[in-house]
């Protein structure tokens, strides 16, 4: 296997290609902006027919919209971030191509999705922030630790959220068409990471199962970082429930490609 | 030394087809069957076949990305399927249809990131990129995103690219497809100049018989899966039922002449067509006709390679 040095090169170069798009992320951005105005007034009005929902002040619900709008592309709750490219190898079979190379198939894809995310987190997440603060009471903490902490957060949803995708795109080697999937993983991922409405609000049993599940790591618990709503204990814990998703997925990802090649090199493709 | 050995090599393929609505039969492909050859570090080899006749699969075994279903494979002493990854840095491979390079990144990032996959060291890696560039012309290319180069430009990289890490052997599938004559010509050259220059061995896979009559001194020829021929070019011409025709041109109009051994095809005025068996000397046929006829002249053509080979698989349906 080749060292760490190549994986960074990975992502250095996907950072830069996810850079030329530059109509693409401003049409983005922009999009953000407006959905973050709707659900921020929404949530706005529900939070004054119902003050302390979900144990959220109406300023925390707002900065947690806006949140979630910086985080929405960054973290890939709609899909569509570098696994898209390697859906696109498996159904044409160019992924044979990658298979044969000396590369970890997966840290491959991993490095280079970092790397879009990376350059999506500065322009696609601070636009829509500085267009919320502009409109509405936010509140940031002001501890640059919590920052740093929810950067790592941010890491890790990124991973979590890209190794649901990398089986996404491996499920191409036994489906025609992974759109289907696709959908299915984006209606989770949009319902139960909270992008919509806050998971803290689910009702009794069904706020214990979204937060049992990967999802809760791609915004709520990164959010609750940030919004400072977990501290201390608090906050190691969310970390580890986001990397243990992690390794677990990244692990079965693991098993899939081992399968999943056995099918094309044993079976033919 | 053998660098590649393929030992009674098959490999069959199970394909589910639709007969009803309900029912799917179950039928078994052979796409190899029982295949063996060698070949010989620095050979530069054709293999060629109608398509479907397995020469993609052959590739792929050798790869190592499809395990023969039995026999045994060596390439390079490794086992591919079991030594892949080790396997793939001492081979480069080019298919036409397909590229290893990166759409969105300058050429010079692809290379750049090649290196890094395959670990070249960066004084070899300059070395040989300097070389490339220059045989193959590449300069004023490698700021440019592979999406934006043409095919003969993309092919020129996808080659170069094959061959930054120094790989012992070189599979070439369908190369020069779709290139027009400059490219092509090109193309072999530079192939020509890497299996003499750095004793590259070469396995070309190619529709087009001209790669192989410039740049093959040996070639194999499957159909079905099974190897029908492997041998010298030129002994193609003798090979199956490839026939030579003999052009006499007579000094007046006369009905078919009658030789032994050959077959009047055609009769133009005093012009006279006489086919005959390839691998049949002319000698005793020329005698013959210039012993009974008053002969003006005669001029033999050798059968076209395309020729010979559309009826070698002809005769195999």
């Amino acid at each position: 296997m080749s060292g760490p040095g190549l994986y960074a090169a990975v992502a250095v170069r996907s950072f830069r290609r996810y850079s030329t798009y530059r109509a693409a992320t401003l049409a983005g951005a922009f999009t953000n902006s407006v959905f973050g105005v709707i659900l921020a007034y929404t949530f706005i009005a529900l939070w004054s027919e119902r003050p302390d929902l979900g144990g959220y002040d109406v300023t925390t619900a707002v900065t947690f919209v806006w949140i979630g709008q910086a985080l929405l592309t960054p973290v890939a709750i709609f899909a569509s971030g570098a696994e898209a490219d390697l859906v696109e190898r498996v159904r044409t079979g160019d992924v044979a191509i990658d298979l044969y190379r000396p590369t970890d198939l997966q840290l491959w894809w991993l490095a280079a999705d970092l790397g879009r995310a990376a350059f999506q987190l500065l322009a696609r997440g601070l636009p829509p922030t500085l267009i919320g603060l502009l409109i509405f009471d936010l509140r940031f903490p002001s501890n640059p630790v919590t920052w740093l902490v929810f950067l790592l957060s941010v890491v890790l949803a990124v991973t979590v959220s890209f190794s649901i995708r990398y089986l996404l795109a491996l499920s191409g080697f036994w489906l025609l068409d992974v759109r289907g999937a696709q959908t299915l993983t984006i209606v989770l991922s949009t319902f139960f990471s909270g992008l919509f409405l806050p998971l803290v609000i689910f009702p009794g049993w069904l706020k214990d199962v979204a937060f049992a599940l990967p999802w809760a790591s791609l915004l709520q618990l990164p959010a609750d970082v940030l919004l400072e709503e977990r501290t201390g204990w608090s906050v190691v814990q969310a970390l580890a429930f986001q990397a243990a998703w992690a390794t677990a997925l990244l692990l079965l990802g693991r098993l899939v490609l081992r399968v999943a090649t056995r099918r094309v090199v044993v079976q033919g493709g | 030394m053998s660098l590649i050995e393929v030992d009674r090599v098959s490999r069959t393929f199970v394909v589910r087809r639709k007969t009803s609505t309900l029912r799917r039969a179950r039928q078994v492909v052979r796409a190899v069957d029982d295949l063996s050859f060698t070949v010989t570090a620095g050979e530069m080899v054709g293999y060629i076949g109608p398509n479907g006749a397995g020469k993609s699969t052959t590739i792929k075994m050798l790869t190592g990305i499809l395990v023969p279903s039995s026999g045994r494979l060596r390439v390079a002493g490794l086992d591919p399927s079991a030594a892949r990854v080790e396997l793939a840095r001492r081979i480069g491979v080019v298919f036409g249809q397909r590229t290893t390079l990166w759409w969105d990144l300058p050429l010079r990032d692809s290379f750049a990131l090649l290196r890094r996959i395959y670990r070249v060291p960066l004084t070899r890696f300059r070395q040989n990129l300097d070389t490339f560039v220059e045989l193959l012309d590449l300069g004023d290319l490698l700021h440019r995103p592979v999406r934006q180069l043409s095919l003969g430009q993309r092919m020129r990289g996808d080659i170069a690219a094959a061959l930054l890490h120094d790989p012992d052997i070189l599979y070439l599938d369908e190369p020069t497809i779709g290139l027009d004559v400059v490219s092509k010509s090109a193309l072999r050259g530079f192939l020509r100049e890497v299996n003499a220059e750095r004793n590259v061995t070469v396995l070309l896979t190619t529709h087009d018989l001209v790669d192989i009559e410039q740049l093959c001194r040996r070639v194999m020829v499957i159909d079905h899966g099974h190897l029908v021929y492997d041998g010298e070019l030129a002994g193609l011409h003798a090979f199956g039922n490839a026939r030579r025709t003999l052009v006499v041109d007579l000094s007046d109009p006369a009905p078919p002449v009658d030789v032994r051994g050959a077959t009047v095809t055609r009769v133009d005025g005093p012009r006279q067509w006489l086919e005959f068996p390839a691998q049949a000397s002319a000698a005793p046929i020329v005698a013959a006709v210039a012993a009974g006829y008053d002969v003006a002249d005669l001029s033999i053509q050798e059968p076209a390679i395309e020729d010979v080979i559309r009826q070698l698989y002809l005769d195999r349906r």
